[in-house]
């Protein structure tokens, strides 16, 4: 009975996602994807493959369906049509929000969404990957496993003075690295960060760009970014979308040379500066 | 005896229990040991009209649970009251036994009355106490779950859930009238003579239904405050405040919403299943729309996600209550109107905000 109670899926632990198969070095597949809203095509045949511990960049202009693409990705919004696939075996669009993010795919917010009244630690507990359960979730303690993980993220966001702090009294900046802190406590394979550096000043930034350059290789990450010099301080490999499709694909000084790239989406933000 | 550190880092919540602990002692007290006519001495009718206001303490402290700490506004959680009151009240009446008017030993009068030959199905069991406690719990739990699964699953929130809840007590409301639903109409159920065998009159009975309601209080507040310091605590705070935060975060909402929303709601038939025999009725009016809306009203001028401000509240306004329908009976939804508009306005934090402020600068 008591092992019947400890193991009731109180909030929700599917039966666990099968382990990702990333053997063909690709870790997310889109392919020929499309949604359409209310007539309007946000995402158009977009296909992208991640690879397995790479870091993407995707840029694109307002509008070009950035976010709308990872809510396919994270199952917030379902395709019309296409394929997404996490490795070889994890079809995502047949699961739902907390299984995707069970599968081992983390996401961060274009706004940043930390839990403000909770202090940073809690943040980062709330997070964790394991506590999940009844009898993790109606305990009120840490174990000394559970305490060192998350001691090791504060260090790694560079907030270990800040845990017992409101993340709501938190810098901008702070508070878009304790939400990446939070990814990192559930342990992804694969962290979609949108617009992390929105907002932050030239010295957060560099700490960020640090941060997510030691994420690659351990984890996937895919950054959506508009500051161009972000960028290109990060990703070899970037991505340009256009009106949900995309546009081209390669590195960045190449594409900035690219004359179809300067006219959508370099030369129109150059024009608004 | 070493108190956990989540209480004991509660200090408003110690001050109630402390404060319930001194009203369980000492008003039997100044009932049985004072004289009649001594000016501090209690009669039965305070001390049932204060344990009147711990069962609404005990409902309001169930509103904030689910408004308070998830953020979502249950407009119809009197309706759980109410069913919980119908419960027990259908014991109540069972116990009456062949002491009825038509002096039917099977039957409830208002069955006789509308010439029923035996006993609906449904009331199987109520004779027993046992059965009918038990359906305190079961009946408004199991209500609010299947509300909550259908509701909560179809990603129904904010204004849109708060209506329906409140169609749901309407509901309850215009069934519960109707004589042919076997709950006695529009007088409901009523002329209770005892509970196990005291009576429902002696002042003895009453003073210890006052104590079990001071006592489900702290039972109710204690369970409350040690949900929202665990995990799921936490996990409750980051649906209030950013539901899809907690989702990506692999967190299934709308099963911890319905969960948390069935606890909720026991507790709420809880407190009206020790209302019941201390009013001594239970009619369909206890469905009515504007009691839960009272409800909440009690936990925003108290102070939401607090708890004790919750039970502040819900003392406060309908002691209130109490003094103003006497003095000026049409002027009490007025006062209470206004009373939530000046609280949202001045006080947002709610009454137990002044003593927090002062404790902080103290
Ligand atoms: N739920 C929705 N309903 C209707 N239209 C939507 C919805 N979500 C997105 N859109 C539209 O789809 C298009 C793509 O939006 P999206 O947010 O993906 O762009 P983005 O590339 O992230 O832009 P930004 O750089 O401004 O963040 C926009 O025109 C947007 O208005
Ligand atoms: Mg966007």
């Amino acid at each position: 009975m008591s092992e019947l109670i400890s193991e009731f899926d109180a909030a929700g632990m599917h039966p666990l996602v099968e382990p990702v198969d990333a053997s063909h070095g690709i870790l997310l597949y889109l392919e020929d994807v499309s949604v359409t809203f209310d007539g309007f095509k946000a995402i158009d045949h977009l296909s992208l493959y991640i690879g397995d511990g790479e870091l993407r960049c995707i840029i694109g202009p307002n509008g070009a369906g950035k976010t709308t693409m990872m809510d396919i990705i994270t199952g917030k919004t379902k395709p019309d049509t296409g394929r997404v696939f996490f490795g070889q075996t994890i079809d995502l669009l047949k699961l739902d929000e907390p299984a995707i993010a069970r599968a081992g795919i983390g996401r961060k917010f274009q706004r940043p969404t930390v839990i403000e009244p909770l202090t940073v630690l809690e943040n980062l507990e709330l997070a964790m990957s394991g506590a999940k359960r009844l009898r993790g979730l109606l305990s009120t303690r840490l174990s000394k496993a559970e305490w060192e993980r998350i001691a090791a993220v504060l260090e790694r966001i560079g907030l270990s003075e800040h845990g017992d702090r409101p993340a709501g009294i938190l810098a901008h900046g702070q508070k878009q690295w304790l939400e990446i802190g939070m990814l990192l406590m559930q342990e992804p394979r694969l962290l979609l960060v949108d617009e992390p550096v929105a907002g932050m000043t030239p010295a957060e930034m560099e700490r960020t760009a640090e941060l997510l350059k030691s994420l690659a290789g351990e984890h996937s990450v895919v950054v959506v970014e508009h500051d161009m010099g972000f960028v290109r301080s990060i990703a070899d490999k970037v991505t340009v979308l256009h009106q949900g499709r995309v546009l081209a694909e390669g590195r960045l000084d190449e594409l900035q040379t690219d004359p179809t790239v300067i006219e959508v989406y370099l030369g129109v933000s150059d024009a608004q500066h | 005896m070493r108190l956990p550190a989540w209480l004991l880092s509660d200090r408003a919540g110690l001050a109630l229990l402390t404060a319930l602990t001194v009203l369980a002692i000492g008003v039997p007290a100044l009932n049985l040991l004072l004289p009649t006519d001594h000016p501090l001495h209690l009669s039965a009718y305070t001390i049932t009209l204060i344990g009147k206001y711990l069962c609404y303490a005990l409902l309001a402290v169930s509103v904030d649970l689910v408004w308070g700490y998830m953020g979502i506004l249950s407009l119809g959680h009197a309706a759980f009251f109410a069913l919980g009151g119908y419960c027990f009240g259908m014991y109540l009446m069972r116990q009456i036994g062949a002491r009825g008017v038509y002096g039917n030993s099977e039957l409830p009068d208002f069955m006789v009355f509308l010439n029923w030959s035996e006993l609906p199905w449904y009331w199987y069991g109520f004779d027993q106490f046992w059965f009918a406690a038990l359906m305190v719990l079961i009946v408004p739990g199991l209500l609010a779950f299947v509300f909550g699964w259908f509701a909560f699953r179809s990603r129904v929130s904010g204004v849109y859930l708060s209506i329906i809840t409140q169609a749901l007590t309407y509901a309850l409301m215009l069934a519960f009238f109707r004589n042919e639903m076997g709950f006695g109409g529009n007088n409901g159920l009523t002329d209770f003579k005892e509970v196990l065998g005291f009576s429902l009159h002696a002042d003895g009975t009453r003073i210890v239904l006052f104590a079990l309601s001071a006592l489900a209080l702290a039972g109710g507040y204690l369970a409350c405050r040690w949900l929202v310091s665990t995990r799921l605590g936490r996990v409750l705070v980051a649906i209030r405040d950013s539901e899809d935060r907690a989702r990506f975060l692999g967190y299934r909402v709308e099963r911890v919403k319905a969960l948390v929303f069935t606890f909720s709601a026991m507790l709420a038939g809880v407190a009206g299943a020790l209302y019941v025999p201390q009013v001594g009725i239970i009619n369909p009016g206890e469905f009515a729309p504007l009691n839960s809306i009272e409800a909440v009203i009690w936990v925003a001028v108290g102070g939401r996600g607090t708890l004790v401000g919750a039970v502040v509240g819900a003392v406060l306004v309908n002691y209130a209550k109490t003094w103003l329908t006497g003095a000026l009976p049409e002027v009490w939804l007025f006062a209470l109107g206004g009373l939530f508009v000046a609280v949202t306005l001045l006080l947002p934090r709610g009454l137990i905000a002044l003593w927090r402020r002062r404790e902080a600068t103290a």
